[in-house]
């Protein structure tokens, strides 16, 4: 394995990370940048959980090596909301209980945030097929659905 | 006062701002100075003894602080006393596929991993036992201590005289069913960090349910007095009954934290999680019933037979439990239930959400359907002429209190228009309705002890802060804002005036856990009691200090003082001073026992609990006969909450109950081949996804129990238990065929229609179960009351 220096940005903040070519960006993150709030639930790219936002695509960090990323913007959900205003998505899961233990909330808030930035009048059957590959086991996903919809109506 | 200005209203969570930010620390997200990554190394064997463990090679690797395997963690645990049967790290013997059998701790992952990979172990294995029929059959023993032939337990009890109740019986109808087994499939991986001093304590934070028993069994494992061990429940990322256990993991990391001197976090992957199991029990049963002309049911005779995996955990107490509920829904007057569970060489079986009832609820509501139709009637009007009334008993010595399943259930019949659709919908499409009961809280504790279930303090500053301790550990279900709700009502405060420390043993009194529904009940109420008792002090010092008379005292809006007159209040804060200056410290203590309701026989003490919640389930159905898929279109779920505190979170549990019910209805199975799991992913075990999850409709029915907390029941795992059945009645309304056997996978839809369209039964499910000895029949006096 070889080293090199990876250059990107994180949430408006650059970042100069020495790390081994095989980390991925989801340990990076959370190991390297202690940004923690990206979730790992099967490190296979089976869940969403690790979802970030890379140059304002959905990646999952989990499957994308730190390498890949260089020179990119990297949002998490902890640059989603803007100093102490929550993201409208965030104040609408808050609101409307979409979170219950909260583990999946990091990815379902970023993988929705990308698609009101390409589609800000989303069709149920759109949030739905946007956040398919994000899994909750608590919610039924009925409640982010709403959250999504409620965010997407006040955001216009 | 009447009305109450916080309990009953919809809000979020206390914790809501935390989860949306990111901010919500979770186990595996902790970091600790110099810590260490742990890892496991696991069986590749299903059954073998264990001739040799050669650790030097990855002793000596650079980066390596410490390796352990069984000899160094000796003394056996279980979650129930008369389970004692695990080990941290397997001792001469493996069990099961993934079994832990040596830790490492390193100084990062790629270090540990490379270290497990240069643990040498020679096996020597032995016959391998993987189904119901295999244990019983076969001479291979799991256990070597156990009662025959890998019999972990049994039961038999009657109740009444079933043969004269068949005897009597107009119909008498018996029936096959099997429920598969699942995962809990939270989705955060179990997670432990550990830090051991060396001034001799130890602190775990983990992903758990229940603090006070990992708390129980660290100080049995490491022979490290209770009092220097600390262990803090961090928010749980989902648990449905899969971090109820303690675990290996928890075990190791502090056993590696006390030989390194180190931290050390262990974070399971998604594939340990699978081994790591104590999943929904795989339950093969049968059942016997007898019906009047009018569909009362004269005697019901049931036996299940658990397919339990390698280890007890849980399963004395599940055995009972899918025999001990069948009465709490329908009067049976003569009752038997008949049940074993067998261990076989497959990761544990545990609690999960409902844990043991969902399988014979299924085989219940199933039998009803067929029943109903034997005797010329539909499925609600046989449901109708079978329901238990409110304050009554049930011929197993179950006290019912409130109960509304009557309204449950025909809210849900004109929600849904069951009777307009029910056998009239086009092909393929159907609808089908079951109902369930659960627990609000088990009776008992789960070791023995005659102290309070449910202990909560509460301290107020000088500024008017009020903090609550409770061991209660949200798992999501937002038990944490449910106290803090429940105390700022009592306080008249609001929940941002409370400040919650929870699920930490050196900070916080007892709670036994979060399992069997039973905190908002009982950390409820002890978190109710213990708010009146700073409430009455603050009352006294302002009648005191306003010159009112005590009982003329209300808090309320921020203010304590004369309700009716606004002239003759303190501000809240003031009132606290008022307080402190004349009684010193405000510090309050309340505490919950369920009342002693156990009946007079032993295996009594599980079914028992101060409430129960009801639900009824609708269910519409539209199949692909072609592919064999079943599409869930829309769910009617009425459940009786007793009082929604917060509505908002009662809806959320429904729906969360109501989707897991679905995956386990149509796909989610813990499947093997052999003795290795088909798939330990996400991507193998399915699961729902935004794509399969219909509309949910919950209707609340509040029913106002009289020792519930402001009468609240629970919520968190009832919903589940008739969506199941629904979906199997709504599968034979749409195609005919009927489904005695979850999950309805496509492919046995498909089977099942190709032999119906052959002439056969058109069923999928088993043929019978094993012919098997229970053992002596206990026979027990029918309760007094019980008419």
């Amino acid at each position: 394995m070889t080293n090199g220096t990876i250059t990107l940005t994180v949430n408006g903040e650059a970042h100069r990370l020495a790390s081994a070519d095989h980390r991925t960006l989801l340990e990076s993150l959370r190991e390297d940048l202690g940004l923690t709030g990206t979730k790992h639930g099967c490190e296979l790219g089976e869940c969403g959980a690790c979802t970030v936002l890379v140059d304002g695509l959905a990646v999952l960090s989990c499957l994308t090596l730190a390498v890949q990323v260089q020179g990119a913007e990297v949002t998490t959900v902890e640059g989603l909301a803007d100093g102490a205003v929550l993201h409208p998505l965030q104040q609408a899961f808050a609101e409307l209980g979409a979170a219950q233990c909260g583990y999946c909330t990091p990815g379902m808030l970023v993988t929705a945030a990308a698609l009101l930035e390409r589609n800000p009048r989303p069709a149920i059957d759109e949030i739905r097929q946007a956040l398919a590959g994000n899994l909750c086991r608590c919610t039924g996903y009925i409640k982010i659905l709403d959250a999504v919809s409620l965010a997407a109506r006040r955001a216009r | 006062m009447m009305g109450h200005a916080v309990v009953g209203r919809p809000g979020p969570r206390v914790d809501a701002a935390e989860q949306v930010t990111g901010r919500t620390t979770y186990a595996g997200d902790i970091t600790l100075p110099g810590m260490l990554v742990g890892g496991l190394l696991q069986s590749s064997q299903a059954h073998a003894r264990i001739l040799r463990i050669d650790t030097a090679a990855a002793e000596t690797l650079p980066g390596v602080r410490a390796v352990i395997t069984g000899a160094d963690l000796p003394i056996p645990y279980g979650i129930l006393p008369v389970s004692q049967d695990e080990h941290a790290l397997a001792v001469d013997k493996v069990r099961y596929v993934g079994e832990p059998v040596a830790g490492v701790a390193a100084v990062d992952a790629e270090t540990a991993e490379q270290a497990l990979a240069l643990i040498d172990i020679e096996y020597e294995p032995l016959d391998v036992v993987t189904s119901i029929d295999e244990a019983l059959a076969s001479g291979t023993r799991i256990h070597g201590e156990v009662e025959g032939d890998n019999v972990h337990r049994r039961a038999a009890l009657e109740f009444g005289d079933v043969e004269s109740g068949f005897e009597a019986a107009h119909a008498v109808r018996e029936n096959v069913y099997f429920f598969r087994g699942s995962n809990h499939a939270a989705l955060e991986q179990h997670a432990a960090v550990a830090s051991a001093g060396h001034d001799g304590r130890l602190t775990l934070w983990s992903s758990t349910q229940v603090p006070h028993y990992v708390h129980r069994t660290l100080e049995k494992v490491l022979e490290i007095p209770a009092g220097r061990i600390r262990v803090i429940a961090t928010p749980v990322g989902g648990g449905f009954g899969g971090k109820t256990d303690p675990f290996s993991h928890e075990i190791v990391a502090a056993k590696l934290a006390m030989v390194t001197g180190r931290p050390v976090k262990i974070v399971l992957s998604r594939e340990q999680v699978f081994y790591a199991h104590r999943g929904r029990h795989p339950v093969l049963m049968w059942v016997k019933t007898g019906f009047d002309p009018e569909g009362r049911i004269t005697a019901m005779h049931f036996r299940s037979f658990l397919d339990g995996g390698a280890y007890g955990s849980y399963g004395a107490a599940s055995l009972l439990y899918t025999g001990a509920l069948q009465t709490t829904t329908y009067r049976i007057p003569n009752y038997k239930f008949e049940g074993v569970r067998v261990f076989t060489n497959k990761p544990p079986c545990g609690p999960k959400r409902g844990h043991g009832t969902p399988q014979p609820r299924f085989a219940l509501e199933c039998q009803l359907d067929e029943a109903a139709a034997d005797l010329g009637l539909d499925p609600v009007t046989i449901r109708r002429r079978n329901l238990v009334e409110p304050f009554s008993m049930t011929v197993n010595h179950l006290r019912i209190t409130s109960c509304g399943l009557a309204e449950c259930l025909d809210r849900v019949v004109e929600a849904s228009g069951f009777f307009a659709k029910h056998g009239t919908l086009p092909e393929g499409k159907g609808i089908g309705l079951a109902v369930g009961a659960y627990l609000s809280g088990a009776g008992l504790p789960i070791y023995w002890n005659d102290m309070p279930q449910s202990e909560v303090e509460i301290k107020v500053d000088r500024g008017g802060g009020v903090t609550v301790f409770s061991m209660a550990a949200d798992v999501g279900q937002g038990s944490t804002s449910v106290l803090a709700m429940i105390v700022a009502e009592v306080l008249g405060l609001d929940t941002a005036d409370i400040t919650m420390v929870t699920a930490d043993t050196d900070l916080t009194p007892v709670d036994l856990g979060s399992y069997s529904s039973r905190v908002t009940f009982m950390a409820g109420n002890a978190a109710k009691e213990a708010a009146e008792g700073i409430r009455d002090r603050v009352a006294a010092a302002v009648a005191d200090e306003l010159g009112l008379p005590e009982d003329g005292v209300a808090a309320a809006g921020g203010r304590v003082g004369a309700e009716a007159d606004g002239e003759k209040t303190l501000s809240w804060a003031d009132a606290v001073r008022a307080a402190i200056a004349r009684g010193g410290p405000l510090i309050a203590s309340g505490s919950y026992r369920a009342p002693d309701l156990a009946g007079p026989y032993r295996g009594a003490g599980v079914g028992i609990s101060p409430a129960y919640s009801y639900s009824v389930a609708v269910v519409e159905v539209d199949c692909d006969a072609e592919t064999g898929e079943v599409k869930v279109t829309k769910v009617w779920l009425a459940h009786d909450i007793g009082r929604a505190l917060n509505p908002l979170l009662v809806e959320g549990q429904i729906e969360g109950g109501v989707y897991m019910a679905l995956g386990e209805a149509l796909m989610e199975e813990q499947a093997y081949r052999g003795a290795l799991h088909k798939g330990p992913s996400l991507l193998g075990y399915k699961t729902p996804t935004f794509l399969e999850m219909p509309p949910v409709e919950s209707i609340l029915v509040e029913t106002n129990d009289p020792e519930g907390p402001f009468g609240a029941k629970e919520v968190g795992q009832g919903p589940l238990l008739p969506v199941v059945p629904a979906v199997a009645n709504a599968v034979h309304d749409a195609l005919g065929i009927r489904a005695d056997e979850v999950p309805i996978t496509p492919d046995r839809v498909v089977k099942a229609l190709r032999e119906a369209s052959r002439g056969g039964n058109g069923r999928i499910g088993p043929e019978g179960v094993p012919k098997f000895d229970f053992g002596r029949l206990t026979r027990v006096k029918i309760p007094e009351g019980f008419s």
